[in-house]
């Protein structure tokens, strides 16, 4: 409970601190916001000339797009601190956090706490509303806990490869950028159907890196469209849980890769 | 010119030693191709319609961007940047070479360094892949030719707007903002993400206008023999008209900047 409320206040003065360059940080925010809408505009040319994809309607693929960018807007802000960790092991600041009679994982998280992702966030929950609005979803409660689970789920699971990255940097600070092109490039792949890929690229999304849990499955059964490519029709229903899961293992990964850690020096 | 060239010459053999970050590009430039190309090819597959550009032209199109992503002027020179922010550019003040020239030169090896790692094995994995997904060889020796050339007029666009990125860091310190802006549209509108044929038929004529187009899509179409070898000429010239238009247009702008600069401290 105590840490819950220690975490509130490193949120709080995190957030004081970034809104005193409130200038800077309003077109930060806009900034990010027009840059993460290209990848809308891309969305949109592709189905403007070529109508539909896989049978999946350009609305759809919004749905799609809207959930993944808003769970992948909710990890970044909140897991910047292990997003950055490489630099607190370069400069011997993880020393000091180690010295203090709280957890890791509690004091890298409130390190840095990055609100301007509320650009990428809001972008998506636009993107999100408007499909909502022009798809016909017969909406029961089932469905919109569902898509809240799906949201937080997937936002689970980039945050445990987020947190895998910052594990790897106890062992190497180098080319960490190839997980940093799993999640991103995972984003870009969420983005449309699961069908529209071959199979070994399916599998990769279900079992490696698994977004399809987290976007594909739970917005089929959003949608009712039976496109399940054989799989059983409950497993939209949990498999949201799959990305709170990889988040656990990572933290598990996370403790031994602290276990292994040996100071940089001075 | 012999000082610019040397520049050139020293700066490009330190990039060259960056191989590590070299294999983590190639890897996610990899990973992002194959994304693109299998989406590609899920819309190709949904739709009867004729196109402006086939399958195989669009998909070669998208290994070519990501093989020269180190060419596209997405982001500024770190060193340049840094400079500006502790203020040491004064020191670049002092030399006895136009800034804007040297600056230029830098640029020139920060576009060619990195893009030799990375092109050449990515070309080659691209060219390995089976037919649904990979590259395909140009109809003939002259269209080959016709890249070779556009892809230089293409780098000198490049430069240029690279150098136009470093200036606007004088501007606004913590320009980082406008700068992600502006590699998101470079992204865009150079035809990165969709082959700029695919984009709705007015949207493209103005696109087409643009010196972006100058960077990617018309060396890309080129190669695949979509703009045949006798149009050379008047493409090379619309990239050389661009460059001298943005080589102008940096160099004013950075003269008048000069002019009332203001260094903090010392």
């Amino acid at each position: 409970m105590d840490s819950v409320k220690l975490y509130f206040k490193y949120l709080k003065l995190s957030i004081e601190s970034q809104l005193q360059y409130k200038a800077s940080f309003v077109m930060m925010s806009i900034g990010h916001f027009l840059m993460t809408f290209v990848d809308f505009l891309g969305l949109w040319v592709l189905f403007e000339r070529f109508g539909n994809i896989n049978g999946f309607t350009f609305e759809e693929a919004a749905l799609f797009y809207g959930m993944v960018h808003i769970a992948f807007a909710i990890t970044e802000s909140w897991t910047r601190g292990f997003d950055t960790f490489p630099n607190l092991v370069r400069t011997g600041e993880f020393d000091r956090i180690l010295l203090r009679p709280r957890t890791t994982v509690l004091q890298v998280l409130g390190h840095d706490i990055h609100l301007m992702r509320i650009g990428r966030f809001s972008q998506g929950l636009i993107v999100l509303v408007w499909a909502v609005c022009k798809l016909n979803i017969k909406w029961s409660l089932g469905k919109v806990l569902l898509l809240i689970g799906a949201i937080i789920g997937g936002n689970f699971l980039f945050s445990g490869f987020i947190v895998l990255q910052a594990t790897l940097s106890f062992w190497s600070v180098q080319s960490l950028e190839i997980i940093n092109s799993f999640t991103h490039g995972g984003v870009q792949a969420s983005q449309y159907p699961l069908s529209i890929y071959r199979k070994w690229f399916r599998k990769i999304l279900i079992y490696i890196i698994p977004l399809a849990t987290i976007n594909y499955f739970p917005a089929i059964n959003i949608l009712e469209n039976n496109d399940l490519l054989n799989y059983p029709n409950w497993i939209g229903w949990i498999s949201p849980f799959v990305g709170l899961l990889f988040f656990i293992l990572s933290l598990f990964a996370w403790r031994i890769g602290v276990k292994h850690y040996t100071s940089t020096g001075n | 010119m012999r000082a610019y060239l040397s520049i050139i010459k020293i700066r490009f053999n330190l990039l060259l030693q960056y191989r590590v970050a070299a294999i983590a590009g190639i890897i996610t430039q990899f990973f992002f191709g194959m994304i693109f190309v299998m989406v590609l090819h899920g819309f190709y597959s949904s739709t009867s319609k004729p196109m402006p550009i086939n399958f195989h032209s669009a998909a070669t199109y998208i290994w070519i961007g990501q093989a020269m992503l180190g060419m596209m002027p997405w982001n500024g020179d770190k060193e340049i940047q840094s400079l500006i922010r502790t203020g040491d550019v004064t020191y670049e003040l002092i030399r006895p070479i136009d800034l804007y020239d040297y600056w230029f030169a830098r640029a020139f090896a920060l576009r060619t360094a990195p893009t030799f790692l990375r092109a050449i094995p990515l070309f080659t994995m691209a060219l390995l892949l089976p037919k649904d997904y990979g590259m395909i060889l140009p109809p003939n020796i002259f269209a080959f030719l016709a890249w070779i050339v556009t892809t230089f007029g293409a780098l000198l666009i490049s430069c240029t707007i690279t150098n136009i990125i470093n200036i606007t860091t004088l501007y606004s310190i913590s320009g980082e903002g406008i700068i992600r802006l502006l590699s998101a549209i470079v992204n865009l509108f150079s035809g990165l993400v969709v082959p700029l044929p695919l984009f709705p038929d007015k949207i493209r004529q103005i696109l087409y206008l643009l010196p972006f187009n100058g960077l990617l899509n018309i060396p890309a179409r080129f190669f695949t023999g979509d703009i045949p070898f006798n149009k050379l000429i008047n493409y090379f010239g619309f990239q050389l008209i661009w460059a001298f238009i943005l080589y102008v247009l940096g160099k004013w702008i950075l003269k008048k900047k000069i002019k009332n600069i203001i260094v903090q401290g010392g």
